[in-house]
């Protein structure tokens, strides 16, 4: 008896903090939404997600710029991060002598745990100058933004990768190589595309975080508001429009980078529910 | 219990907060070390965040002093301000920069984006790095006043959010070329000549050198109780001699002879 009032009390508090987190998710997506949308709905959707200049002091606030900056910044990453992340999560899962797997998954599991800043840090040290002397440009750049992007999403694309593959029935792999499939065969051919689902998960996972990155992203992008004509520009995204603008941002500019938030929480909000029925498919 | 552990935070750690403008922070830290010094029980938090957002902190009540390096506007005036020194805006390019001396009018067409070129200058055939500041910051403010007039500044500009965010760059870019406070320029960067007058004090102080800005403790209402007591202290000699030393212009006129 008292056992059971014992539980139900437990129940019931881990139930009240589980709730909590949900409304702390709620109080911020209010909030967001009740700073921004008056902006939004004074100037226009059209004039604030098409407009292609962002002049606050004018009272000109038109996000397209960095929309597309955005997108260039995590096409980039992706184009970068993809292959990189998949030739990884064959050597780990498949290939790995066992004794080095133990070195190299915690190795890639400190990526994820490197503070962006650091990231941002090196990238404006060490990357920055070196694609201007060799590349050209102001060397703070599109190019300079995805390579970093590239590493910070390594952890992400691997792990839920290799996670994928490794939940395959063994019977796949068994089956392959009985059939007389050599071994990359049997990866290129039968492991890989039936964790596909999962792999696809990952990458949308890693342009999520590379969407949502900020502090790096200030260092080394630049942040110039203009549309960009290629990797070598200097470019703003929506992440790093909020955060290098709010500490002086007041009236109609700081609703604008309430909007600016809102427009990436659907971004972010329809990358992770493309994430989630991507991997519901692959339990079916 | 919890009560009395509250009660004994605070007054271990009975101050005043002071905060804004990222261009006056460094220097309210030094007079805030000096005065804690001098009154140890006391203590003063100096934070940064803007000067929009330290006018903002007073008016709230968040902070007793905000800090601001641009007049107020609009809805602001009915705050109190105090001017505690005044700054001037060096245009900086990196120490290798062939060029020494640029005209005013010059000045605004490389950062309106009509001159892209340090050829253009007389310097090396290389495209030209702007540098500005974030919209907001009060030294973009003051230098779009003083310099860009009704010119916009090039939306290609790279952005940076900090006096040290915009040295940091032009220190490892031998093309770049920004505005940061006078006060803060070091051997990282070179100040040009602004249609050949020197950025340095005396040019400052007699009228000369056209990008001067003031500094502004903003107080909600007339100061009182610590905040006077610490606005007291700024405006005295010594606190003012210190400030010259650092590189603004102080108020008290007669430091100079001093």
């Amino acid at each position: 008896m008292r056992i059971a009032v014992k539980e139900k009390i437990i129940e019931k508090v881990l139930l009240l903090i589980a709730l909590s987190s949900i409304f702390i998710l709620g109080l911020i997506t209010f909030f967001i939404f009740e700073e921004g949308i008056p902006l939004i709905l004074r100037i226009g959707p059209k004039a604030f997600l098409l407009g292609e200049k962002w002049i606050p002091s004018k009272g000109l606030f038109g996000i397209f710029p960095m929309i597309v900056s955005s997108f260039w910044v995590t096409l980039g990453a992706l184009l970068l991060g993809v292959p990189l992340g998949l030739a990884c999560t064959i050597f780990l899962s498949e290939l790995i002598p066992p004794s080095v797997g133990t070195l190299f998954r915690p190795a890639i599991q400190l990526l994820a745990a490197i503070p962006s800043v650091i990231y941002g840090f090196w990238g404006l040290i060490v990357l920055v100058p070196l694609i201007r002397n060799h590349l050209g440009g102001p060397g703070m750049s599109i190019l300079a933004g995805s390579l970093v992007l590239s590493f910070m999403i390594l952890p992400t694309i691997i792990t839920i990768s290799e996670d994928s593959i490794k939940a395959l029935p063994p019977s796949y792999k068994a089956g392959a190589l009985a059939l007389g499939a050599t071994h990359w065969q049997t990866i290129w051919r039968v492991l890989i595309p039936s964790a596909r689902s999962g792999i696809v998960t990952s990458i949308i996972l890693g342009m999520g975080r590379a969407i949502g990155e900020t502090m790096a992203m200030i260092m080394i992008l630049g942040n110039a508001v203009k549309l960009p004509v290629s990797f070598l520009d200097s470019a703003r995204t929506l992440t790093t429009n909020i955060g290098i603008e709010m500490g002086y941002a007041a009236g109609d500019h700081r609703q604008a980078l309430f909007a600016t938030g809102i427009v990436l929480f659907f971004i972010i909000m329809g990358l992770n529910s493309l994430a989630i029925f991507l991997s519901r498919r692959r339990i079916r | 219990m919890v009560l009395f552990l509250v009660v004994g935070c605070q007054r271990s750690r009975a101050g005043i907060t002071v905060a804004g403008s990222t261009s006056v922070e460094p220097f309210a830290e030094l007079l805030a070390e000096e005065y804690m010094r001098q009154n140890p029980s006391l203590h003063i938090y100096v934070q940064g965040g803007g000067s929009t957002a330290g006018i903002e902190a007073v008016e709230t009540g968040a902070a007793s002093i905000g800090m601001s390096s641009r007049n107020l506007i609009g809805k602001e005036l009915k705050l109190h301000a105090v001017t505690i020194a005044k700054d001037a805006i060096a245009i900086i390019v990196h120490p290798t920069n062939s060029i020494h001396n640029l005209p005013l009018d010059q000045i605004r067409e490389v950062f309106s984006g009509k001159i892209t070129n340090w050829k253009e200058l007389g310097g090396p055939n290389k495209p030209i790095d702007v540098v500005t500041r974030e919209e907001g910051s009060g030294t973009r403010e003051s230098f779009q006043k003083f310099v860009m007039e009704k010119e916009d500044i090039s939306l290609g500009a790279l952005v940076q959010d900090s006096n040290g965010a915009v040295r940091q760059v032009i220190s490892s870019d031998p093309h770049a070329i920004g505005y940061i406070s006078l006060g803060l320029v070091n051997d990282q960067v070179k100040a040009v000549k602004i249609s050949g007058v020197e950025p340095n004090l005396s040019n400052v102080h007699n009228g000369q050198y056209p990008l001067v800005r003031p500094f502004l403790f903003i107080f909600n209402g007339e100061p009182a109780g610590e905040a006077k007591s610490f606005l007291e202290f700024v405006l005295n000699r010594q606190a003012q001699k210190l400030l010259l030393k650092e590189g603004l212009v102080p108020v008290l006129q007669k430091l100079d002879e001093g």
